[in-house]
């Protein structure tokens, strides 16, 4: 076995006691439920993720993975087997011990016949799970999955008790630096600093979580200082007010979202990929920035994070041209052009790409009619129906460009080149046929104008200029605080 | 009675320029209401544009202009809806008590009731929620409260008026309920419902507007004066000429017909006319 | 009267039977599901199922709908799909700002309109009068929710006066939460204080012809101390009944007042819980809601049957 080795925690010592500091956390959205092994919604992860839960491993800030439950791990020569050694001396917030056999539980949970884990296919490769002594897990797949460490790292994968599992979603119990205190439904969730948490103290005596779904409100609890940190404020326009106020700091970062005009690929007049060049052309990314996010977004030429080391940058593969769109709805048969609906989910984002679409692809005889739908409703329409033509969405799964590799999914690309790749980069062990692979993969997509691809999602951080710590960026959705704290308060 | 009538003529003035407004964005507005320019986004009401321009550049006075057409669009449709429905099931309802068929009359004020009952707002989101926002269904939605409104009025003016004795001549003479109910008792109790139509037409507006602002009434690109406040709420703090104007004009569309309405009651209601007159004033 | 009493009392019974059937209908017939929308974008259609399970979405319509009936009559309201709580809980706990939140604009708006219309009736066709009615007027015309952002508008800009937004919690102090609460209050309040001001002006109009009026005012009381000894008691009959509708119409209409203020209201929570398919929820909070405006109407029936005899006869009108 080829021993890879972390060993980490040493450099701790030199942290301070513990103060008492409360930071007031702003977010737009109220999590349904508090247990990230059941259910999607990224709010969830965004209180609980590193908080109150962890995994074996950690995505840290920069969306690398750090050692968490396990400190350290080694993983066979042929890539299947990963032995993980646990933390000694962890415990769960009710006081109950962690180690190998709740990892087991959690796993095995999470890839049960009636799980209802969102992304159960993490577990699905899952062959053997071995306990070889209560802080020694061996885990077995059935091939080589180079994403496998990254998405145990994920806020579906953390370990949970078996005591305690079914009251996650209202009580979460797991073994964070902080712990569970209330939920005020529709206003706020408390946490406070675990005393007796296992690793780095945090420097943080405790976090509020508020919800404030109204920008409006978001403006004026920032501005009358009820909230210490936005880490994703929800309106981009606001922004600058924050920026000449010399109380606030303003990050602008990237998320893990792409936001891409999807469209349906197995419809006609969409199934012709000459329609799908002619709107690329006539797509202008430099319109949809400023006009939709107010300049804060970074453009994206494919289904890719242009802040990945892997990311090909192919903006101008189809170079906004009016007269080369028009061309090409000509080839296409459509001088005249055609109707077609534009199915758009609530977020503001794109609501307003959305708006600036229609005038866009007007441009080229395309009318798009705007139908705005909840979520609930765009799930049901043109995720599981997929009853659409267009639309407009933010995909915020970390490195998901193998959806394209799933005829089966909303927007229909069935190319069985694509799925070579993606099947071979599934097999790889070699970092670096690895990264060759999947800037052959964006290439790929980004040539079939599979979708429009038009910008990564912006992380708008607002927030005092005396928190320090805070992420910049998205990499997954969580606002881990265990390296937050608050100058001149300690 | 002078009184009276200027709030009538303020308000019959108010409700033609907005009318006038209306129909002439058929035909002309300052700029296309759909054509963007992200360039020229979030200018200040000048000579160019007078209500300023929003968050793509749009021209604001132009989408105020076909925000109101959609507004009064609306409301006019679903009062008409509430009228020619719930007028007919008043008549029906009166008419049938004063015809000893009083179990009808029970069952159809039950229903008007259990429409009353609902909360109209909450009901109104959950049409959407079934049908998908959008115009026609902000219709409905609005429409179907109107149908109680009407049928409680029509069917209260046309119980007292059954009692008259015109109507027994009718009924000695061999007329049958529903030609009594059209030919006598709906011109006498016309008055009272345009008095109603015009403060339901004025509720209707609100009303187009609180579901337009929640983003289920007339749809983009299409402008709305609702869709535009609620746009407008996080651009308050540096063009707060944004809010200014479609809420201006909802309060002018609605201050104008409730002002009509009230100087309508007084002039078409004389029962009401000849006690005012008599009113002991300090 | 108990004959009238028994047969209000079976209608009122048989209203709330079909309010439940109609609503139980419409929940049904809302596209989307609620498991698939927990699951989100990238969730697997397998654990969509076992949460529809879990959830007892797999039920039968009929089965469903008795088991809902029954539960509420036994006052389990059933568990909140997308919350996991009992959505008993979920209401109590909105409940605590709701209907302050109401009562509270209730009060500022009686406040308001009582004086108002009392002092625009005695002073008839004044100045006075003209301005206070036309100020109602414009009151009447404005939309609470662009009222809402003018306040907060007025208040942050040009005051340099922040509101917290949210609400503290009663246990957090009486009069943080009801400082909390007043910006919202007066939003809500302003439309109705209109509406109500006109009411009560035409309700002392229509009181001062009252005989007994004329015979005090002719024993040598002024105008005022007769409405005051003997008038305002009758004036407020018609501004109670309107004040008992206006109660369940803020109940239910407060939810754009509650997002705009971050109010955890039962109005949001109904909005919310429309967006994300938590429909049992949904289908309680507008029953309860039917069931206050139901019994509203039923009491102000009553009362109206206890002054007036005739009634008791000829049904309302």
């Amino acid at each position: 076995m080829k021993k890879i080795g972390f060993l980490l925690l040493f450099y701790l010592t030199s942290r301070a006691a513990a103060f008492a500091v409360i930071l007031n956390v702003g977010l737009q959205l109220e999590p349904p439920n508090l247990d990230p092994t059941s259910g999607a919604a990224a709010a969830i992860d965004e209180v609980v993720y590193g908080n109150i839960f962890e995994g074996l491993v950690r995505i840290d800030k920069d969306g690398d993975v750090q050692p968490g439950l396990a400190l350290f791990w080694e993983v066979s020569t042929d890539g299947r087997s990963y032995i993980f050694h646990l933390a000694e001396g962890v415990k769960f917030h009710d006081g109950s011990d962690f180690d190998a056999e709740d990892v087991k539980f959690s796993f095995n949970r999470a890839r049960a016949k009636n799980s209802t884990n969102a992304k159960k296919y993490i577990f699905a490769p899952i062959v053997l799970i071995d306990i070889l002594d209560p802080l020694t897990i061996m885990i077995t797949l059935d091939h080589a999955r180079p994403d496998f460490l990254f998405n145990i790292g994920l806020g579906d994968a953390v370990i949970v008790a078996p005591e305690s599992a079914a009251g996650n979603a209202f009580n979460p119990v797991g073994t964070g630096p902080f712990r569970f205190k209330k939920w005020v439904r529709g206003d706020r969730v408390e946490l406070i600093k675990n005393d007796d948490y296992w690793g780095l103290e945090p420097r943080l005596g405790g976090a509020t979580f508020k919800f404030i779904p109204d920008p409006l409100s978001a403006y004026t609890a920032m501005m009358a200082g009820d909230i210490d940190t936005f880490p994703n404020y929800p309106a981009p326009e606001n922004l600058f007010l924050f920026d000449r106020d010399p109380r606030f700091d303003v990050v602008v970062g990237l998320t893990a979202g792409e936001t891409i005009l999807a469209t349906n690929n197995k419809r006609s007049p969409f199934d012709n990929i000459l329609v799908r060049k002619a709107m690329a052309h006539a797509i202008n990314r430099k319109e949809i920035i400023n006009g939709a996010m107010f300049g804060n977004a970074a453009p994206i030429g494919t289904h890719f994070a242009p802040n990945h080391p892997d990311y090909v940058d192919l903006t101008g593969l189809y170079p906004f041209d009016l007269g080369k769109a028009r061309a090409l709805m000509k080839d296409a048969g459509y001088a005249n052009g055609f109707e077609a609906t534009l199915k758009l989910p609530p977020p503001t984002y794109a609501r307003r790409t959305g708006e600036l679409i229609a005038v866009e692809l007007g441009r080229i005889g395309i009318k798009l009619k705007i139908e705005n739908m909840e979520w609930a409703q765009w799930i049901d329409q043109v995720l599981r129906n997929r009853n659409f033509d267009l639309t407009v969405v933010s995909h915020v799964e970390p490195m998901d460009i193998n959806i394209y590799a799933n005829p089966n999914y909303y927007f229909g690309y069935d190319n069985a080149d694509f799925q070579k790749i993606i099947s071979d980069i599934d097999q790889s062990t070699d970092a670096a046929e690895t990264s060759r692979l999947y800037k052959e993969a964006e290439r790929k997509i980004a040539e079939d104008a599979v979708n429009g691809y038009l910008f990564q999602l912006g992380k708008f951080g607002v927030w005092k200029k005396e928190v320090k710590g805070m992420w910049a960026n998205y990499p997954i959705r969580s606002n881990d605080l265990r390296d937050v704290y608050v100058e001149g308060a300690d | 009675m002078r009184h009276l009538s200027l709030s009538f003529i303020i308000g019959g003035v108010l409700t033609f320029i907005f009318t006038f407004i209306a129909i002439l964005s058929f035909f002309w507005t300052p700029y296309d209401v759909e054509a963007i320019n992200i360039s020229g986004k979030f200018a200040v009401p000048g000579l160019d544009h007078i209500m300023g321009t929003d968050h793509f550049g749009r021209d604001i006075f132009s989408m105020v202009m076909v925000g109101t057409r959609n507004a009064i669009a609306v409301s006019l449709v679903a009062v008409g809806i509430g009228m020619i429905l719930g007028v007919p099931l008043g008549l029906w309802a009166a008419g049938s008590r004063m015809n000893g068929g009083s179990l009808i009359d029970e069952i159809l004020m039950r229903g008007n009731d259990l429409v009353f009952a609902f909360p109209s707002l909450l009901m109104a989101i959950m049409i959407t929620a079934v049908f998908g926002p959008g115009a026609i269904n902000a219709i409905i939605a609005i429409g179907i409260f109107n149908i109680p409104v009407f049928a409680r009025m029509s069917r209260g003016g046309a119980l007292s008026l059954w009692t008259r004795d015109y109507i027994m001549a009718a009924r000695v003479a061999g007329k049958g309920m529903m030609r009594i109910s059209y030919e006598h008792i709906l011109p006498n109790i016309l008055n009272i419902l345009i008095v109603q139509a015009t403060i339901q037409f004025s509720i209707a507006i609100i009303a187009e507007a609180s579901l337009s602002y929640v983003g289920l009434g007339t749809q983009p690109p299409n402008p709305s004066l609702g869709r535009m406040l609620n746009e407008a709420q996080t651009m308050i703090f540096f063009a707060p000429w944004l809010a200014w104007f479609p809420g201006g004009v909802i309060v002018a569309m609605v201050l104008g017909l409730n002002l009509m309405g009230d100087g309508l009651r007084d002039m078409l209601d004389p029962k009401l006319k000849k006690r005012k007159a008599g009113d002991v004033t300090a | 009267m108990i004959h009238y009493i028994l047969k209000r009392l079976t209608s009122l019974l048989i209203t709330l039977i079909v309010a439940t059937i109609v609503i139980f209908l419409i929940i049904e017939v809302v596209p989307g599901d609620p498991a698939a929308y927990m699951m989100g974008l990238s969730g697997s259609t397998e654990a969509a199922d076992a949460l529809r399970v879990e959830l007892g979405l797999d039920k039968g319509a009929l089965e469903r709908y008795f088991s809902w009936i029954g539960g509420m009559l036994s006052g389990d309201f059933g568990i909140s799909y997308t919350y996991r709580v009992p959505v008993s809980q979920l209401i109590g706990e909105r409940t605590l700002v709701s209907v302050p939140l109401t009562v509270y604009a209730l009060i500022l708006s009686t406040l308001i309109a009582i004086p108002v219309g009392v002092i625009s009736a005695s002073r008839r066709g004044s100045v006075v009068d003209t301005i206070l009615m036309g100020v109602a007027q414009i009151g009447v015309a404005i939309p609470n929710f662009w009222f809402a952002i003018l306040m907060v508008l007025v208040f942050s800009t040009s005051l340099g006066w922040f509101s917290a937004v949210g609400f503290p919690g009663w246990e957090a102090g009486f009069w943080v939460s009801i400082k909390a609460l007043t910006i919202p209050a007066f939003s809500l309040a302003l439309p109705q204080a209109a509406i109500l001001a006109r009411v009560m002006r035409s309700s002392v109009l229509e009181v001062m012809q009252e005989d007994y009026i004329r015979t005090a005012r002719a024993k040598g009381l002024s105008q005022r101390q007769a409405l005051i000894r003997h008038g305002l008691r009758n004036a407020m009959i018609p501004v109670l009944t309107i004040l008992g509708l206006q109660f369940s119409f803020l109940l239910a209409g407060g939810i754009i007042i509650e997002s705009i203020f971050s109010l955890p209201g039962l109005g949001r929570l109904v909005f919310q819980s429309i967006a994300q398919r938590d429909l049992i929820v949904v289908k309680s909070i507008v029953t309860l809601l039917v069931m206050a405006v139901v019994m509203i109407t039923f009491i102000v029936d009553l009362l109206y049957a206890l002054v007036d005899p005739r009634l008791r006869e000829g049904g309302r009108g």
